[in-house]
């Protein structure tokens, strides 16, 4: 379960022309909720606030004020315990992917877990043949397709076991039939996954839908209202974007 | 007639090479004898003087690489940058300071990163983790983790094709907006690009537990 408990992020910006970096913006207002179900969309424009939200699950990012807890574990105290716990998959793979070969990256995850070189090494082999990519393992990751490359960063993650598993965008750099894979994978997981998505189609598969504007959580709910809540939320901010742009 | 097509040719793995399975002497050897014998390299490059004993040394590495089976094409496209840049400095040496300083010089740098190449191509980088766990314990009394230090090493070596990689991509942005000749337009965006990487990086070990 995660629970934001009146979580809030604040970052010093820099004044425009520079000088003292005193004025403190907000990146996400107070945020309070307790996350139980199985699949959790957020969604949100760019810039919303979506990714500090899935930061502070991981501990990546701590809340300047409030807190925000995994099965009880508080991730400013708990860190390492959470991170245990959370696993977290970016949009970009080539970030997440530290080893030369596949299956050395997933063997650099299990270091975490008492195991001797040879049974980490069968164990990565294993996690790589779940994954469709055994005859990957090793193959150079830079040589890997970006759907490949993804899907070894899944894999890696995955590989310890978490309880809860966040996904930044894992799909905006994928082509259809990649995303598809990966969207099968997540749906299929028995991990609880938060999901930061522009892909409308699988925020309406989760249980639940949290939408992001502005640094606020603006909806909370349903899939199908928390979706038409973003719908009109750009059409709006895109009508206003295009007068904008005739007025000069 | 018109030119036979040519493949284009794999992203360049980093001038030491990756690691080629295979089940020869020094694929079994253990890593730390491989690490102990790279130092040996790099202590007789640097201290037995004359071109002779740079000859020897080279050969000798070279017969490692053979004993290995390091696949020849891929060795040498690894290599190449640095026999370039040994040639351009033992060049410099025979001018600065006659012939023989000049293959010496050249010689013992291919031969140190050919060793180099030996080891990381014959050993896994899961296995070298360990071994480079076990040698940097000893830090551990200056308040260094040699897990830490280990994985460092690792990526470091991870690093260097990533450099190149965003080197290239700035050269074809450049490229492509006609600011080839402009070299603020390479270095700049490639900086920013090697910064941005590595703090991504970072964020993903952190995320994944590891270092920690």
């Amino acid at each position: 379960m995660i629970e934001f408990d009146a979580a809030t992020v604040t970052a010093y910006a820099a004044r425009d022309g520079g000088g003292a970096p005193d004025d403190v913006r907000t990146l996400l207002h107070p945020v309070t909720c307790r996350l139980v179900e199985r699949r959790v969309a957020v969604i949100g424009a760019n810039g919303s606030g979506k990714s500090t939200l899935a930061r502070l699950v991981n501990g990546l990012t701590l809340p300047s004020a409030g807190a925000v807890r995994v099965d009880g574990l508080d991730t400013a105290r708990d860190g390492r315990a959470v991170r245990q716990r959370v696993g977290f998959v970016f949009s970009d793979p080539d970030a997440q992917l530290v080893m030369p070969t596949a299956v050395e990256d997933v063997a650099l995850s299990l270091r975490r877990l008492p195991l001797a070189a040879a049974e980490r090494e069968a164990r990565a082999r294993e996690i790589l043949g779940r994954f469709g990519l055994a005859d990957r393992a090793e193959t150079p990751v830079h040589a890997l397709s970006g759907g490949q490359k993804q899907l070894l960063a899944i894999a890696g993650v995955l590989a310890t076991e978490p309880a809860v598993l966040v996904c930044d965008e894992p799909t905006t750099r994928l082509d259809l039939r990649w995303r598809t894979i990966v969207d099968d994978l997540l749906d299929g997981l028995d991990q609880q996954v938060l999901h930061v998505t522009h892909d409308l189609d699988a925020a309406a598969r989760a249980d639940r839908v949290l939408v992001v504007d502005e640094g606020a959580v603006v909806h909370d709910g349903d899939p199908a209202e928390g979706v038409a809540r973003y719908r009109a939320l750009m059409a709006a901010t895109a009508g206003c974007a295009a007068r904008s742009a005739a007025t000069g | 007639m018109s030119a036979a097509p040519r493949p284009a040719r794999p992203a360049w793995a980093g001038p030491l090479g990756l690691h080629h399975p295979g089940d020869t002497v020094l694929h079994r050897a253990s890593p730390g004898a491989k690490l102990l014998g790279l130092a040996l390299v790099g202590v007789l490059a640097v201290t037995v003087p004359g071109v002779p004993a740079a000859i020897a040394t080279c050969a000798l590495v070279g017969a490692l690489a053979a004993l290995g089976r390091l696949p020849l094409r891929a060795t040498a496209r690894s290599v190449a940058p640095i026999a370039l840049t040994a040639a351009l400095v033992g060049a410099y040496q025979w001018w600065a300071r006659g012939w023989q300083v000049g293959i010496e010089v050249g010689l013992d740098l291919v031969t140190v990163v050919l060793a180099a190449t030996v080891l990381t191509s014959t050993t896994r980088a899961d296995v070298m983790l360990d071994a480079l766990v076990r040698v940097a314990r000893p830090l551990r009394h200056v308040g260094i983790a040699p897990e830490t230090f280990a994985l460092a090493v690792a990526l470091m070596l991870r690093t260097i094709p990533a450099l190149v990689e965003a080197f290239a991509e700035a050269r074809d942005a450049a490229r492509a907006r006609g600011l080839d000749r402009d070299p603020r337009a390479l270095l700049v965006p490639a900086a920013v690009r090697t910064v941005a990487r590595a703090r991504a990086t970072g964020d993903a070990l952190a995320a994944r537990g590891i270092g920690e």
